[in-house]
């Protein structure tokens, strides 16, 4: 065999039907083998070790049967021969193999093991891990994406994000971080920590389709994969159910938001017939779901939003007193500036602009939104609407200034620009 | 921690840009350095003329050659600078995300190195 051959050379169908089956085990087979070690990084070396082992048989030889048996196999006699090879001691070789033990039957079938994946969500999310490490830490944890390209989906420098991904798991290892369902006490606000990291993965791949990397693109339908993992994995809980809802409620108007013509749409002015009516179907089917729980929670608060706003295609109207309401409590719950802006929105949208303004105000004396780019938004269209033009003219400026993507940018040049009744 | 965010554009797709197109881009940039101030983060900033203005110098003494124009030619020149004032590297990155320079060119973060005391 050449490296020519064409069947081993990266990109063939041969290699990449074995790329697709390795990939689609990577999550649980890396909670299988770091649930019985503690080890997040050796779990991840084995399996890569794996994988390339793979990657270089498979694409010749034809993809086995039990692909993850054959991977699982690969990657826990890797672990055993790294442990005897770190401490030749038979005892350590015995105690790890005792570990992997049993339950790593070689051969066996993965799906008939238990799914680990959302205990080692639960280790990633840990409050003794660094919030900011969170979301990249499960991203690649259960979904194997590199530190590269996770420095790229939440614009980081790699160096900084790999080193950030080799503390948490060094942390995880040696401060033995429980890789283990919570108890019911505890889960609820663990769980939130696991579905917090979900959404943070979910917004800023969403945040700025211009510079659209396939890194950034794919990072919301792997969100939106991660979701849907957690509410099969935790069905009785209501909030997994508001996230994925919520989630494809903004997804369903990725396209009216974003058109491929280019251009940035508020959701006030989109068309509702650009929204993908099926995405929304399912998350009011999920908001429902989530209801009979009767435990009402912060994301299920924001997917109800988003249910408001999505009325809008057969009503034609937007329930803003309905908004104000939500936001209240969501508010209540969060006490984020975020929140807190977007209600004076609503707000303004019932009684209005000068209203909206007070509250405006009122947010910036806490001082924490100098430079939160959509609150001069906000602050500059209700200026305009009051018809003080060069307040206006300020806070777009400011709104201008701290804008990231360019279509927004634009948007709000063009907006600074506009004419209006006073 | 001072950062020094380089502003990397081709001069020859800037020079060619309509009176309208070169107004909103000094509108942005203006609206970029108002932010930087107002959010305490600014140090200083320029744009810079078209490397066409540009000498170079090179070895010192009786040795010194005086050349015109930049080096190399790149796709991409200098056309400006901030000096700005962030926490870490992530909080200078999101500065030099909102540089309009990004839109149609590169925008390079630079930690400004301490001079030996």
């Amino acid at each position: 065999m050449t490296q020519s051959d064409p069947d081993r050379r990266t990109g063939s169908p041969a290699w990449r039907a074995a790329e697709c089956a390795a990939r689609e085990s990577y999550g649980k087979l890396l909670a299988l083998l770091a649930v019985r070690t503690n080890d997040v990084a050796a779990a991840e070396d084995a399996l890569a070790d794996a994988f390339a082992s793979a990657l270089a048989h498979w694409p010749v030889a034809g993809v086995p049967n039990s692909p993850d048996a054959w991977l699982l196999t690969a990657a826990r006699r890797r672990l055993v021969d790294d442990a005897r090879h770190r401490q030749s001691a038979d005892r350590v070789h015995d105690a790890v193999a005792a570990e992997l033990g049993p339950a790593i039957v070689e051969g066996a079938d993965v799906s008939d093991m238990p799914d680990h994946r959302l205990a080692l969500m639960f280790a990633c999310t840990h409050p003794a891990i660094d919030a900011e490490s969170r979301a990249p830490l499960m991203l690649q944890a259960v979904l194997g994406f590199d530190a590269r390209r996770i420095a790229a989906a939440f614009i980081q420098s790699p160096a900084a994000m790999a080193q950030r991904l080799v503390r948490a798991k060094r942390k995880i290892r040696d401060a033995r971080i429980s890789m283990e369902i919570p108890e019911l006490s505890e889960l609820p606000d663990r769980l939130d920590a696991v579905l917090d990291a979900i959404y943070v993965a979910y917004t800023d791949g969403w945040g700025n389709p211009q510079d659209a990397t396939m890194e950034r693109q794919g990072l919301t339908a792997e969100a939106i994969r991660l979701a849907r993992l957690v509410a099969d994995l935790a069905p009785r809980e209501p909030e997994p159910l508001g996230l994925l809802a919520l989630l494809l409620y903004v997804d369903a108007r990725r396209t009216a938001h974003r058109p491929a013509t280019g251009g940035y749409i508020p959701l006030t002015e989109q068309d509702p017939a650009a929204w993908d009516d099926s995405l929304i179907d399912e998350a009011e089917r999920l908001l429902d779901r989530a209801a009979l729980a009767r435990t009402i929670g912060r994301f299920q608060l924001e997917a109800a939003i988003q249910s408001v706003h999505a009325a809008r295609r057969r009503s034609g109207v937007t329930d803003w007193a309905a908004l104000v309401m939500l936001y209240d409590a969501l508010w209540r719950r969060t006490g984020s500036d975020v929140v807190a802006t977007n209600r004076a929105v609503a707000r303004a949208a019932v009684d209005g602009p000068a209203t909206g303004l007070a509250d405006l105000d009122a947010i910036r004396a806490a001082g924490r939104v100098e430079s939160y780019q959509p609150f001069w938004a906000a602050r500059a269209e209700m200026l305009a609407r009051l018809g003080d033009r060069t307040a206006a003219a300020e806070a777009y400026q400011r709104a201008i200034g701290l804008a990231a993507d360019p279509e927004v940018r634009r948007f709000l040049l063009d907006r600074s620009q506009m004419p209006r009744p006073s | 921690m001072q950062y020094a965010l380089l502003i990397y554009g081709n001069e020859k797709a800037a020079a060619s840009m309509t009176p309208e197109a070169g107004q909103r881009m000094w509108a942005a940039f203006g609206a970029y350095t108002t932010a930087l101030k107002e959010s305490g983060a600014y140090v200083t900033g320029a744009p810079l003329q078209a490397t066409s203005t540009s000498t170079s110098i090179h070895g010192g003494g009786s040795g010194a050659t005086v050349l015109d124009g930049p080096f190399a030619e790149t796709k991409e020149q200098l056309g400006g600078f901030y000096l700005i004032e962030a926490p870490d590297l992530d909080a200078a990155i999101k500065w030099a995300r909102r540089c309009p320079g990004t839109e149609s060119g590169t925008v390079e973060v630079r930690p400004v190195a301490a001079m030996p005391a």
